[in-house]
């Protein structure tokens, strides 16, 4: 008899050798099929943008969650790390930090509040990865970041105000009052919207700003001109309910201008408080309709189910839990744009990363679909901004009603940077 | 604090190699922690020196820290000044705002020089948001990459930056060393310890707590200068109330009074926040409960009650 171990066939030989490279290929091999993405979530957990974390936090939870029932990215799973940054600029780049050179994700994302975003946006630099934000700032596309960082999710302030002024002026009126806290974002909404109310023919006839420090606002009000026709008001904050209640008790049941506001001003406040009644009839600018509007495209209900969001705009399980829900579909777009971005692109790992952000900059159309809930978007991919519709809504009794939708043509405005020719 | 001259100075020169080979065994992620870590303790080094050598309770050095800030990133963002002239403007602003207020703050004392303190600070506050299309206000702004090098390296990489600011941190450590040691650091231990007794002695109260103030104030702007430059930004939320407290809360933990107390004290709260975030949203509740129990327990802070029980001669 032969002993096969000491002489082994040829046969044997080369089923032996096959067994041996598939045993060491497959673990391989599944590793790299197993092995998640990792997507790196900068929330504002705690700190004065907390309303707007919570929510951010369950919507990209959401979206994760269709991602990976629907197969991943490129096969991969995917997983979000969620950080705290206390919504704060000096702690925002060492959560970056700690997000891509700690715990090794492949991209970072979800930053809302501007100073966050702009001390973060260096250290995404120099880390060179992929820095996508959610906050609607003018500051990707006025060229002061850099090519790692990107807003594909929602549109900016600047759109968003350029887009309100021709509205305004046709329906409201043409001499507007303009009421803002005194810091870049109110500073951001005077020097646009003035400029867009003059090309219509209107005119921003006073402009209020708030120092932030203030609680009160009753000695402001009287500054606004009696012949106003419009106030325009934006305020963000603790005091935002103070504010609005304020300007009620002002005007009373007497003569008042249209009021047009940013619902910045009331983001997850319930319309109906007691105090805003004088709000019935007034004009809000919303990205996102919070009311589920009677023709609401055919993703709206998928996508307010898989959040936990009812048609006003509530959670389902607390009536008066009211969703930041007029800025949260960023973080679900920009889950989306990852992964039409890493799938173009053939991603496979953090070398890969610029391949990433050249696919991103080369996308154009984003047409509406259960990715793109609040509506179909443009990519510029020279100033790494994204560019859509925007909607104006009515307080009928109680409830925003959309009586509006802009094209986005009204939010277009020329590019000031061209991140394409920058280096990486 | 006097004696042992020689078992202080190679304590801390141990210290300090200590922290430079750090940056050869730590990772990239815990050294340019470490790098933050340092600007900040520097921030708190001259906050010591104003509260913990010469008593002067301050809750306005944000605007020293703010002061630096923007004398460096300003002329950066404006005029493209490298780092090195950025960092001199900021370590002068921080002395020259540090005086002027002084000058005023300083005919106060106690609870009334807390108050004048933070009144200046937050008028400093809403000074940088009025001035937003200069400073960007609260937004603040990110400096020109080209302002962020200096002797033709780049401060945006990693061992530039930690070299940086471990030059800074040594320079201000060792400075601090010899200024509690000298003859002037004494006179202010005695205007912490009994004002009219000095005066009675023949000390100008008011000059020896202006000139602390002062030296105080320049590691305060050398601080917000270095941060801007090493780390790229520069906004108005570094000159809030938060930024007056964070150096009391870092020389309160490590040791008020004493030299290495401050740097204790920063990478403690530092990596008490990491490591707090990690479990649990309410981390500052975690940060509070620890300083309750370091109020109740040890009010000298770590090294204050180490040099209380078992190590009298540290400086």
């Amino acid at each position: 008899m032969t002993n096969t171990l000491l002489h082994p066939t040829r046969r044997g030989l080369l089923m032996a050798g096959g067994a041996g490279l598939l045993t060491a290929a497959l673990p391989g091999y599944v590793g790299a099929q197993a092995a998640p993405i990792k997507i790196g979530f900068q929330l504002h957990r705690t700190g004065i943008g907390a309303s707007y974390g919570r929510w951010y936090e369950r919507t990209a939870q959401a979206a994760l969650k269709l991602i990976n029932d629907g197969g991943g990215i490129a096969g991969r799973p995917v997983e979000i790390l969620f950080e705290d940054d206390g919504t704060d600029p000096k702690r925002g780049p060492e959560v970056v930090d700690k997000l891509t050179q700690s715990d090794g994700s492949d991209v970072v994302m979800g930053t809302l509040f501007s100073n966050v975003v702009i001390a973060s946006a260096p250290r995404a630099g120099e880390l060179k990865v992929p820095y996508l934000v959610c906050s609607e700032g003018y500051h990707v596309a006025s060229g002061i970041l850099n090519r790692w960082t990107m807003q594909p999710g929602i549109t900016d302030v600047r759109s968003q105000i350029t887009a309100m002024a021709p509205w305004v002026s046709a329906n409201l009126g043409k001499k507007v009052a303009m009421i803002f806290p005194d810091f870049a974002f109110g500073h951001d909404h005077r020097d646009f919207f003035t400029a867009a109310m003059a090309a219509q023919g209107g005119e921003v006839i006073a402009q209020i700003a708030i120092p932030p420090t203030e609680t009160s606002f009753t000695r402001y009000l009287p500054q606004i001109p009696a012949e106003t026709e419009v106030l325009y008001h934006v305020m963000v904050g603790p005091a935002v309910l103070t504010f609005v209640k304020e300007l009620g008790e002002f005007y009373g049941t007497g003569a008042k201008p249209q009021f047009f506001g940013f619902i910045d001003s009331l983001e997850a406040v319930d319309t109906a408080t007691p105090g805003l009644e004088f709000l019935e009839g007034s004009h809000f600018w919303e990205a996102h309709n919070r009311v589920k509007p009677a023709d609401a495209g055919e993703h709206e209900d998928a996508y307010r189910a898989a959040v936990g969001v009812d048609d006003n705009g509530a959670s389902v399980s607390d009536a008066a839990d009211i969703a930041t829900y007029s800025h949260m579909f960023s973080t679900w777009e920009t889950l989306f744009a990852i992964k039409a971005g890493m799938e173009a692109s053939g991603y496979t790992g953090p070398a890969d990363r610029q391949k990433f952000v050249e696919a991103m900059e080369a996308m154009t159309d984003l047409p509406y679909g259960i990715e793109r809930p609040q509506g179909a978007k443009v990519f510029n991919g020279k100033t790494h901004q994204v560019f859509g519709t925007q909607n104006i809504s009515q307080v009928q009794g109680g409830k925003l009603v959309r009586v509006h939708q802009t094209s986005m043509a009204d939010g277009a405005y020329g590019d000031a940077v061209d991140y394409t020719t920058m280096a990486f | 604090m006097t004696g042992g001259g020689a078992r202080i100075w190679a304590l801390h020169a141990a210290v300090l190699v200590v922290v430079f080979a750090a940056q050869y065994w730590l990772s990239p992620y815990h050294a340019t922690n470490l790098a933050r870590i340092m600007v900040l303790a520097v921030f708190a080094m001259g906050y010591n020196l104003a509260f913990g050598y010469t008593g002067l309770l301050s809750l306005g050095h944000a605007l020293l820290l703010a002061a630096g800030m923007y004398a460096a990133s300003i002329p950066a963002q404006l005029w493209g000044w490298t780092a090195g002239p950025a960092l001199i403007a900021g370590i002068a602003a921080g002395g020259l705002m540090a005086g002027a207020v002084g000058l005023l703050a300083l005919r106060t004392a106690g609870v009334s020089f807390m108050i004048v303190t933070l009144m200046f600070a937050q008028a400093g506050f809403l000074t940088i948001l009025y001035f937003a299309p200069v400073t960007g206000g609260d937004d603040g702004f990110a400096l020109p990459a080209a302002s962020r090098t200096i002797l033709g390296f780049s401060l945006a990489t990693d061992t530039p930056r930690f070299l940086a600011a471990f030059g800074l941190f040594a320079s201000g450590l060792l400075a601090s060393l010899a200024l509690v040691r000298s003859s002037f650091g004494r006179t202010m231990v005695a205007m912490r310890e009994n004002e009219e007794r000095s005066r009675m002695l023949g000390y100008n109260p008011f000059t020896v707590k202006l000139a602390a103030l002062v030296i105080s104030g320049l590691y305060a702007g050398g601080a917000g200068a270095a941060w801007a430059l090493l780390f790229g930004y520069a906004g108005a939320s570094f000159a809030s109330i938060q930024y007056s407290i964070l150096p009391m809360l870092y020389v309160l933990l490590g040791g008020a009074g004493t030299v290495l107390g401050p740097f204790l004290g920063a990478v403690l709260m530092f990596y008490l926040i990491e490591f707090a975030s990690d479990l649990t949203s309410a981390y500052l509740f975690i940060v509070g409960l620890a300083l309750v129990i370091l109020v109740l327990f040890a009010p000298k802070g770590i090294l204050g009650t180490i040099r209380e029980r078992w190590a009298r001669w540290l400086p």
